[in-house]
């Protein structure tokens, strides 16, 4: 039986990737949008720990740090301005963002 | 042996879970499977001997981030089913398999930097704990406060943005307040 190699991992996190991208385009909620934005920061993170791991090198393990926490902070903004959204239109569509009408 | 099992087993919860995240109309099945998949994932990183970035990755994510979403969600009416006009399925269908082969075309481009060395090489009988906090306070030391500072406006921006008119408790008040408070929306009614 061989064991798993990079390019296993790499395809692992390309798959994710796309599913979170294929929601990305798809949704039009925008708290369902958030949720595929995450998916696809975490597919990414997958990549770069495999990386990390198969070159011997520490640095795609601190990058994968900072993408956590930018992603900790883009939640905390995002989730105030869908709040404060919600509360003046009552409906986080897409759609909804539309202001100007062709 | 172990691993590849592992492996396998772990790819298809994480992908099923984030399938799901992405198809249901619930949005508390999406945060739900979410969450799940999350912690999947974190088990790929104890496989890939970053138990560190593991246990970062359940108590960020599945502790912080959506605690974060579920408290957030009190606000929207989650429990009807998500209304989503697609304007044309196929299309996104398309796009997607579309950047999914260009994914591919660089995944099988030659690498350049094949024979690159480590700079930060991992040292293992160091742990990866003690490896990652040497490397994340010399070289990475910048970065972490920032990111630190980062946090920080975000939290602050956050609090402001969803803290408008908290001190105003529904609940509480009296029933003649009640029918004279008009909530925002009705006040962006009137104005138009």
């Amino acid at each position: 039986m061989i064991g798993i190699t990079l390019n296993d991992y790499l395809i692992l996190s390309t798959i994710l990737f796309m599913i979170g991208f294929y929601g990305t385009i798809r949704r039009k909620n925008l708290l369902m949008l958030f949720f595929s934005t995450e998916i696809m920061l975490n597919a990414v993170n997958i990549g770069l720990a495999a990386i990390s791991k198969f070159h011997g090198d520490l640095t795609g393990q601190m990058f994968a740090f900072f993408i956590i926490a930018i992603a900790a902070s883009e939640v905390a903004v995002g989730l105030g301005l869908l709040i404060l959204w919600f509360k003046r239109h009552n409906t986080i569509d897409l759609d909804s963002l539309q202001s100007m009408k062709g | 042996m172990f691993e590849v099992v592992a492996f396998y087993l772990f790819a298809f919860l994480t992908i099923a879970m984030f399938s799901v995240t992405v198809i249901t109309k619930n949005a508390l099945y999406a945060l739900s499977s979410l969450a799940a998949g999350m912690i999947f994932i974190s088990a790929f990183f104890f496989l890939l001997d970053a138990e560190f970035l593991g246990a970062v990755q359940i108590v960020v994510y599945t502790g912080a981030v959506m605690a974060l979403y579920a408290f957030g969600m009190m606000f929207f009416d989650s429990i009807n089913d998500v209304k989503e006009h697609v304007a044309n399925p196929r299309l996104t269908f398309m796009l997607t398999g579309i950047v999914a082969l260009i994914v591919v075309f660089i995944f099988i481009a030659p690498v350049i930097g094949a024979n690159a060395t480590a700079h930060y090489p991992v040292h293992p009988e160091y742990g990866n704990i003690q490896d990652v906090g040497l490397v994340l306070f010399t070289k990475y030391l910048v970065p972490f406060e920032v990111a630190a500072v980062m946090l920080l406006v975000a939290m602050i921006g956050g609090i402001i943005l969803a803290g408008k008119k908290m001190d105003i408790s529904v609940t509480q008040m009296s029933e003649h307040d009640l029918d004279n408070h008009k909530t925002d929306t009705e006040i962006a009614k009137d104005l138009k």
